[in-house]
């Protein structure tokens, strides 16, 4: 995004070390200077399979009002160092008006770098570290980046000053560095910075999708969360063991995913709201128990951060190819709530909502998060508050002749919880019938299905079942993480005067068809966008609604992302046809 | 199905692959790795004939760094995996390998079933008491007082003991290994291969990343104090009661193998029709 | 991620048997003929080399390219130190060792280096103070191996190869005072471990 004259609205840095060369720390600290600074932006990270020592880059986009993706392309590459940077050649699309910015005693970037007309600069970060006792070149870096974008140099400083609060040796060697990074700058040709940022006074976060929806989740009620640990997920729980301790509930790490799921449905069975994240591996693992819960009407909530799949995959990637999985994954029929976050912020509403739905229609819920979602940081407004709290409907103590799962007109069946007086019954996975005896009559069968899915249909999920904005009769359907570059690509095609609508679907299941169409009236184009091979949503889209007009899938697996411009060219090539 | 005509014997260097392992420097698994290698020399194998199964972890990265045939299988069922391909090509040499989180975490069912079943395979487990692939959670092995994220102030459970729960589920050979003696190591799983049956190998491979007191087992592992037995009762005393640093061979059994005859027909396809001939 | 030691760490029960020194020679005359001394002298520098390479290997891994260099520089030299061993005993061959490697008493070789003193970050340095404690060992070796040998001709042998030896811990030592000493802080990495599994 540019704006000419008055600054840059959008700016994107990546910084590249190795071998422990600290560019995360940097990248965080420069995110952090900025939202300091009243900027808005994010983090993404990646790096080399290594556990320590390895190639990495932190990839930072700052604007002046909040982003929800990466660019397009990246503005500056500062280096510490190149080894094996060429792995990243993907991630860090470069072109003409790039500029890279190295250290000539640490070799050169890779060729695929520079190939597109990027220029190059040199900043000896090692010998300027050298001369500054105690410091280290990432602390350069980040005086340069920071910069670079328009940071104020109080902002960088008070940034690192905090990072020490312990009082360690080498403050007052890493705010000199950061000095020097600032004034090499001042060496180098001018760059336009960010603009600056309209500073409203409002409060704001900086928190990855992993932990928002840690806090949805407690929000939500969720008390007992069971725990195995997988990549992109393990935030999550790390995120809730302490928190959770902290208002009253409990963590627990089982021994592996069938343990954490069916801990989740028994402390659930007892009353409390529960809950488990996980990846896909780990969800494949768990469909046994989900359909257990299913059938047996007792909430759960698994988040899902997607990844790379199918199989072990691509553990520290994105990609939305759990669809399948999290729709029809269950053997027998059985219906339960699939929730997709589409912001980072709105892991936190989206997880608190699906609690309340688990609970409430009494079914799991799966919350299709993924790992951009989970593990970028970004700066966002804070979200508005949302009610939803998790709330079983309970029967009263002693209700004569309780049934527990009596067929109702809504589907949902007053519940009761153990050490509760008189309601005594045993929650059952085999078919059964309204006491809950496990029965194979087909009567019994078509009553209980029929109610477990009439529970689910009937309930009126009010307007979060998407988000829609704009007008026009182009419409990209999305969910997810691709929302982001969805809207986008949307705002630079309505600033060019074409006008797009967008749905961003939160709830995938129960399908809403009627809702979906009234979304879409008007509409003669509809693009759908997701991240994955075989066009998940897409095939969901045509199975379960009715789509007017021409419909076009835009999809592609991970482990890059769909950027904007791919979706902004996408959308004007197919509206001049 | 047999293999092929004995070539030259390989050196311990031919088993070693060209892909340079990703483990953090200092880590023990890339001792186990020598060890195996030598222990696959040490006994004339042919790495066409060897298969190395894991699971999930830093230690199940361990097939693609060797030239035998891999499988980088699930988290947790690598002994499954092994189990079958053991019993359909009996032929092979299959070592299973993994972590203790791999193995005694999600894996514990298929370790317990593995020790009881008795198939001839070796299970090498790199124990470095932590979850280190995904960044430092407990794991069974770990101290109950070991404070994570995961679980902050340590889990207060008692720790795994793998050694007496495979002797309890009926493993035919058992023995504790140090990674930091690889050429010893090499000698108890050249042994552990040889013995037919079931023979289960705990390594102690220290995590230099998120376990750096781990460097100190080399001044606290210690040679077993008594030559192995083969009385389950006395090597029960000895495990339970062993602190978890003594290395060697500690049980040795004689128990049959389960190794179901494959190939042999002894009926043909047609005769097969005869139950439904009216 | 915190770094408290724990305190329930396994103390070490009653030792009965001392910790497995290195390989030492015995203390009775050894019988070593003159052809089993040139294969254990030459399999301790090629083991040494192996060794020295795959440290490389791991370092270059982890992109700390000063020391992988290093490492792959002494690995050189030990294995050159192999070769001149058998052409100063004009063998056409190298010695055929078993296949599991050399037997060696206390462990492994005298002159291979502990995988476990290897940091991701550690600098030139520590790469050299690790030669100069193997050379020093196989200095030792020698000395003792000399001093126990019954046949002349091996006695003879393994005094030269200690004074070899000798001579490569003068270098690593004259090598060391041209390397700069490590920094402070040389461990410092503020980035947190990354997963990718």
């Amino acid at each position: 995004m540019h704006d000419e004259g008055r600054g840059l609205a959008s700016l994107s840095i990546a910084l590249t070390g190795s071998g422990g060369a600290g560019v995360m720390t940097a990248g965080n600290m420069l995110l952090e200077a900025a939202a300091q600074g009243g900027w808005y932006g994010l983090m993404v990270r990646t790096s080399g399979p290594q556990i320590r020592g390895g190639e990495a880059a932190a990839l930072v986009r700052l604007a002046a009002e909040p982003v929800d993706c990466l660019g397009d392309r990246f503005d500056f590459v500062v280096g510490v160092d190149w080894q094996n940077m060429h792995r990243f050649a993907d991630e860090i699309p470069l072109d003409a008006g790039s500029l890279l910015i190295g250290d000539p005693d640490q070799g050169e970037p890779p060729d695929v770098f520079t190939q597109r007309g990027a220029r190059l600069m040199h900043v000896p970060f090692k010998r300027m570290a050298k001369a500054i006792p105690g410091s280290w070149p990432n602390m350069i870096v980040l005086g340069l980046a920071g910069a670079l974008a328009g940071v104020s140099p109080d902002t960088l400083k008070s940034v690192v000053r905090k990072s020490y609060k312990k009082g360690g040796e080498g403050l007052a060697a890493s705010l000199a560095a950061v000095d020097a990074g600032i004034t090499a700058l001042d060496a180098l040709p001018p760059t336009p910075r960010l603009i600056s940022p309209r500073h409203v006074a409002k409060p704001r976060w900086l928190i990855s999708g992993n932990q928002a929806a840690g806090y949805g989740a407690v929000r939500g009620g969720v008390r007992f969360v069971a725990a195995y640990p997988i990549t992109p997920a393990t935030e999550v729980l790390e995120w809730l063991a302490p928190a959770l301790a902290g208002v009253g509930g409990t963590l627990v790490q089982a021994e592996d995913e069938l343990a954490s799921i069916n801990m989740a449905i028994g402390a659930s069975f007892g009353g409390v709201p529960s809950l488990t994240a996980t990846s896909g591996p780990g969800l494949s693992l768990m469909t046994e128990a989900l359909g257990l819960a299913v059938a047996a009407e007792v909430p759960v909530v698994v988040v899902d951060v997607m990844r790379g799949g199918p199989s072990t995959g691509i553990p520290a990637k994105s990609e939305q190819s759990d669809v399948n999985i999290a729709l029809n994954g269950l053997h027998g029929d059985a219906p339960r709530i699939v929730v997709a976050p589409n912001s980072i912020a709105d892991c936190l509403a989206a997880t608190q909502w699906a609690v309340h739905l688990s609970e409430r229609l009494q079914t799991p819920a799966i919350v299709l998060s993924d790992q951009y979602l989970g593990q970028t940081r970004a700066v966002v407004d804070r979200p508005s508050d949302v009610s939803f709290i998790g709330e079983r409907v309970l029967a009263a103590p002693s209700t004569e002749g309780y049934k527990r799962y009596a067929i109702t007109d809504s589907g949902v069946s007053p519940a009761a919880v153990p050490g509760t007086l008189g309601n005594a019954h045993t929650a059952e996975g085999l078919e059964h019938n309204e006491r809950g005896i496990p029965s194979s009559q087909s009567r019994d069968h078509l009553a209980q299905l029929a109610k477990r899915e009439r529970k689910l249909l009937q309930h009126d999920y009010g307007n979060h079942w998407a988000d829609i904005h704009g007008e026009g009769d182009t419409a990209v359907v999305t969910f997810g993480s691709c929302t982001g570059p969805v809207r986008e690509a949307a705002a630079r095609a309505a600033a060019q005067g074409m006008n797009v609508r967008t749905v961003s679907m939160r709830l995938l299941s129960p399908a809403q068809p009627e809702l979906l169409a009234k979304a879409l009236e008007g509409v003669k184009r509809v693009l759908v966008v997701e991240q994955n091979q075989s066009g998940q949503f897409h095939r969901y889209l045509r199975a379960d609604f009715d789509l007017g007009g021409e419909i076009l899938s835009l999809h592609r697996p991970g482990p890059l992302p769909i950027r904007p411009d791919e979706i902004y060219r996408r959308i004007t090539e197919w509206s001049r046809t | 199905m047999t293999p092929g005509v004995a070539a030259v014997p390989a050196t311990w260097q031919a088993f070693k692959s060209d892909y340079k392992p990703i483990w953090c420097p200092g880590c023990g698994d890339y001792s186990v790795l020598t060890s195996i290698a030598k222990a696959f020399a040490m006994l004339s194998l042919r790495p066409e004939n060897v298969a190395v199964v894991s699971g999930i972890g830093c230690s199940s990265r361990i097939p693609a760094y060797t030239n035998c045939y891999g499988f980088h299988g699930v988290h947790g069922r690598a002994l499954a995996a092994g189990t079958g391909l053991k019993i359909a090509r009996p032929d092979l040499t299959v070592l299973v390998a993994g972590g203790d989180g791999d193995g005694y975490s999600i894996g514990g069912n298929h370790f317990l079933h593995a020790c009881r079943r008795n198939v001839d395979l070796t299970y090498v487990v790199m124990d470095n008491h932590v979850y280190g692939m995904t960044k430092g959670q407990p794991s069974p092995t770990t101290e109950p007082d070991w404070d994570s994220k995961l679980s902050p102030g340590g889990t207060g459970l008692r720790t795994f003991h793998p050694l007496v729960i495979a002797l309890a589920a009926g493993a035919n050979f058992i023995a504790r290994a140090f990674s930091g003696e690889p050429n010893d190591t090499a000698q108890i799983l050249a042994e552990a291969i040889r013995t037919p049956g079931f023979s289960f190998v705990e390594i102690l491979s220290p995590c230099v990343t998120f376990r750096p007191e781990q460097r100190d087992w080399k001044n606290q592992v210690r040679p077993a104090p008594v030559a192995p037995t083969d009385d389950p009762a006395r090597a029960a005393r000895r495990i339970m009661t062993d602190d978890g640093f003594n290395i060697g061979i500690l049980y040795k059994g004689a128990r049959k193998p389960y190794q179901p005859p494959m190939g042999k027909a002894t009926m043909r396809l047609a005769d097969l029709e005869a139950e439904f001939t009216i | 991620m915190s770094k408290r030691k724990s305190t329930s760490v396994r103390k070490a029960g009653r030792r009965i048997v001392p910790v497995r020194p290195r390989e030492k020679a015995t203390k009775k005359p050894s019988s070593t003929g003159s052809a089993d001394f040139l294969a254990r002298a030459w399999a301790m520098e090629v083991e040494a080399a192996e060794r020295y390479a795959s440290f490389a290997d791991a370092m270059d891994q982890h992109n700390n390219r000063d020391v992988a260099e290093l490492f792959r520089k002494l690995a050189r030299i030990e294995q050159l130190h192999a070769d001149q061993l058998l052409e100063e005993n004009a063998s056409k061959r190298p010695p055929v060792l078993p296949p599991g490697g050399m037997r060696w008493s206390g462990g492994e070789g005298p002159e291979t280096a502990a995988p476990d003193e290897l940091h991701y970050r550690m600098q030139p340095y520590h790469a050299l103070q690790i030669a100069l404690a193997c050379e020093r060992r196989a200095e030792k070796f020698f000395a003792e191996f000399a001093s126990n040998a019954a046949n002349p001709k091996v006695r003879k042998a393994a005094k030269e190869m200690a004074a070899e030896e000798a001579e490569h811990v003068r270098l690593i030592e004259d090598w060391l005072t041209r390397t700069p000493a490590p920094e402070k802080n040389w461990e410092r990495d503020p980035d947190p471990p990354l997963v990718s599994d």
